[in-house]
């Protein structure tokens, strides 16, 4: 129970001093000279980050671009150094920011094997040893002794993996490797992270991909704007995150809803909600009503039609009051309720007003507000929509 | 030294040593034959300006031998500075990636030079041996006198690669003072052609003056000015080697402040 503690952080803060100018020409250089001060701009990308990790522990950082989890990772790894707070590593920390670091275009795939070795903390002797290995691994075999301009990327990415999965360290810390290579790459990944995980290798593993976090870690931290957010375990941490991206997600397209009002029409369609504030994430199966309105001077509206379309553009539903024998008398606004039994995705709204007859089109809304449906947890079927059905043998 | 030069740093140094040789020639045709075809050029070009044309070197005995002693060194002295000088930056990719010690990029490109400066030195005995010189008990002091310029030249570039990181403008004022340096220092012309005294002791206190008269003295000719013999033993001759260290502390110091910044301000 008593595990040993290998990466112990405390109180760490981090600023960057940000030039508000480069200094591109002489004059603004001298001007700049005297007046010395206000070129910088103090960003805070930490703020009082402390944590542990334990001994075989498979820790994953998450968090959205710019949340900080980089410069983190490169406080950890040495390569920044923290304005204040502690850092204590304990043991080898081997970072992989990037895979194939100093390679070099010009050199043979042979060369950059040692080279990159080195750069790892491997003598010649010592990648001599394994360079059958890391080659074979890579089925690189025949193109060895080709200058590494000639490989194709990935190609590049094969060697530097095969290089990479061959360091012994106490701790190995991996930045988003897995967002490079196609799947059979990734899936190569995956299963070295199961080995990791079986070794009880400690790993520190920045990354977006939630399933990962699911799968693999033993802890998790999700950072936001700076700071810690959620800390422990992988499962609720990764909840957070996706429940953080879908608000943004939401607020952007929010954003856009509202600001997307073209003057092609003079109808209004409003998402409205329990609240009665406006909410553009649906979750599978949810109800949602939209209220139509148009200006009372529009002459002669007796039908309403409202649809739904995917981003994609299929039609997927539409309704018609023509059809249903409702009234509107006199009414320059109308509800209309549906069960989103909807597959996950994006979708936008149209609506139309018609006259007596449903080919008498008064005003057409092309493309009206949007909205996303997020699959149900237990959502096991695929498609655009989610019908009722039961199986019977 | 044990700490600095632990197994994985001693395998990088070489490591980067030998990528910065390969890539030094590459995709020319000669490939390293160039390495010492291009000094015994530049040589033959000095000498029949320098020995031929403008007959400077009259009453210096192997007076050749003795210019070309003098702009080997200096060669190295401004080949090492200009190179890493330039070496954090250019290996930015690196340090923004990667652990290593930083030291040891400035290190590799030092050692880089000094190896030319090897093979330069392969070029002068060949002209030693034309030249008919005579092999002097003295000549052990070279390395001496070599590793000195290599500690001011290290010393410079500490501080020089730290510095450049942060102010992009250094490589121009270096270039500027490398220029300056270059007609301060009795290379091209015999000291004896100047005829203030005060001038010849103000240009000796410069360590590069010192070394390059002090290995024209242990290898060519023992008829030449010397610090020593300028300042006929006084305590003014050890300036130079005080300079040396002065460089080489602060410069050192300077560059392990900066260190930690690399790299989020290249």
């Amino acid at each position: 129970m008593d595990r040993e503690t290998v990466i112990k952080v405390e109180n760490v803060c981090k600023t960057f001093a940000l030039p508000h100018e480069k200094n591109a020409s002489i004059k603004s250089t001298v001007v700049n000279f005297y007046k010395r001060n206000k070129t910088y701009e103090k960003q805070q990308v930490l703020q009082d980050i402390s944590f542990e990790i334990k001994q075989g522990e498979f820790f994953g950082i998450v968090g959205r671009n710019g949340s900080g989890k980089s410069t983190l990772l490169k406080l950890l790894a040495g390569i920044y150094s923290p304005d204040s707070g502690s850092i204590r590593v304990d043991g080898k920390l081997t970072p992989f920011i990037e895979l194939g670091v100093g390679f070099n275009p010009e050199l043979t795939g042979r060369e950059n094997v040692f080279l990159n070795g080195a750069l790892l903390g491997f003598n010649r002797r010592e990648m001599g040893a394994m360079y059958d290995d890391i080659v074979a691994f890579a089925e690189l075999e025949r193109f060895m002794d080709q200058k590494l301009k000639n490989y194709s990327s990935g190609m590049q990415v094969r060697l530097a993996f095969s290089i990479a999965i061959r360091v012994q360290s106490d701790i190995l810390m991996l930045d988003e490797v897995l967002a490079v290579g196609d799947e059979a790459f990734q899936q190569k990944c995956i299963d070295v992270f199961e080995k990791y995980k079986a070794q009880k290798q400690t790993i520190v593993l920045v990354t977006h991909d939630m399933e990962i976090v699911r799968r693999f870690c033993s802890g998790a931290m999700l950072i936001h704007d700076g700071e810690i957010v959620a800390i422990g375990e992988p499962r609720e941490v990764a909840q957070k995150y996706s429940k953080f991206n879908e608000e943004k997600i939401d607020n952007e397209l929010e954003k856009e809803n509202t600001e997307n009002t073209k003057k092609e029409s003079n109808i209004s369609l409003k998402i409205l909600t329990a609240s009665d504030k406006q909410k553009s994430g649906y979750v599978t199966d949810e109800e949602f009503t939209v209220e139509v309105s148009w200006p009372k001077s529009t002459p002669k509206v007796s039908n309403v039609g409202v649809g739904i379309v995917k981003q994609s553009g299929e039609f997927v539903f539409g309704a018609n009051t023509f059809n249903e024998e409702v009234k509107l008398r006199g009414k320059n606004k109308i509800t209309y309720s549906v069960k989103l039994s909807l597959g996950p995705g994006k979708y936008y709204l149209m609506a139309g007003l018609f006259g007596d007859k449903q080919n008498q089109t008064i005003d057409y809304l092309n493309e009206g507000p949007q909205f996303i449906i997020r699959p149900k947890e237990d959502d096991v079927n695929q498609g655009l929509s989610r019908l009722k059905y039961k199986w019977t043998v | 030294m044990k700490r600095f030069f632990t197994k994985q740093n001693r395998a990088l140094l070489s490591e980067l040593v030998r990528t910065d040789f390969k890539l030094r020639y590459q995709g020319s045709a000669l490939g390293y034959a160039w390495s010492l075809l291009r000094p015994l050029l530049l040589f033959v070009i000095l000498y029949v300006v320098f020995v031929k044309f403008l007959k400077l070197g009259t009453g210096v005995p192997h007076f050749p031998v003795y210019l070309l002693l003098g702009i080997v060194i200096w060669n190295f002295f401004n080949e090492m500075t200009v190179q890493s000088l330039g070496s954090i930056v250019g290996r930015g990719d690196l340090i923004r990636k990667i652990r290593i010690p930083r030291w040891i990029i400035v290190l590799s490109s030092s050692i880089s030079a000094l190896i030319n400066l090897l093979l330069n030195l392969v070029v002068i005995a060949i002209f030693m041996v034309v030249n008919h010189v005579d092999l002097m008990s003295t000549i052990l002091w070279l390395p001496l006198i070599l590793a000195e310029v290599y500690l001011l030249a290290l010393g410079l570039s500490m501080f020089l690669a730290a510095a450049f990181v942060k102010f992009r403008d250094v490589n121009y004022i270096w270039e500027v003072i490398l220029q300056a340096g270059f007609y301060l220092t009795p290379i091209l012309y015999p000291l004896s052609r100047i005829p203030n005294l005060t001038f010849q002791k103000l240009i000796m206190i410069n360590p590069m003056g010192q070394a390059i008269q002090d290995a024209r003295y242990a290898t060519v000719t023992h008829e030449t000015v010397t610090a020593h013999t300028l300042f006929q033993g006084g305590w003014y001759q050890f300036i130079p080697f005080l300079i040396v260290g002065l460089v080489l502390v602060i410069g050192i110091s300077y560059f392990r402040r900066e260190s930690k910044y690399f790299a989020e301000n290249i």
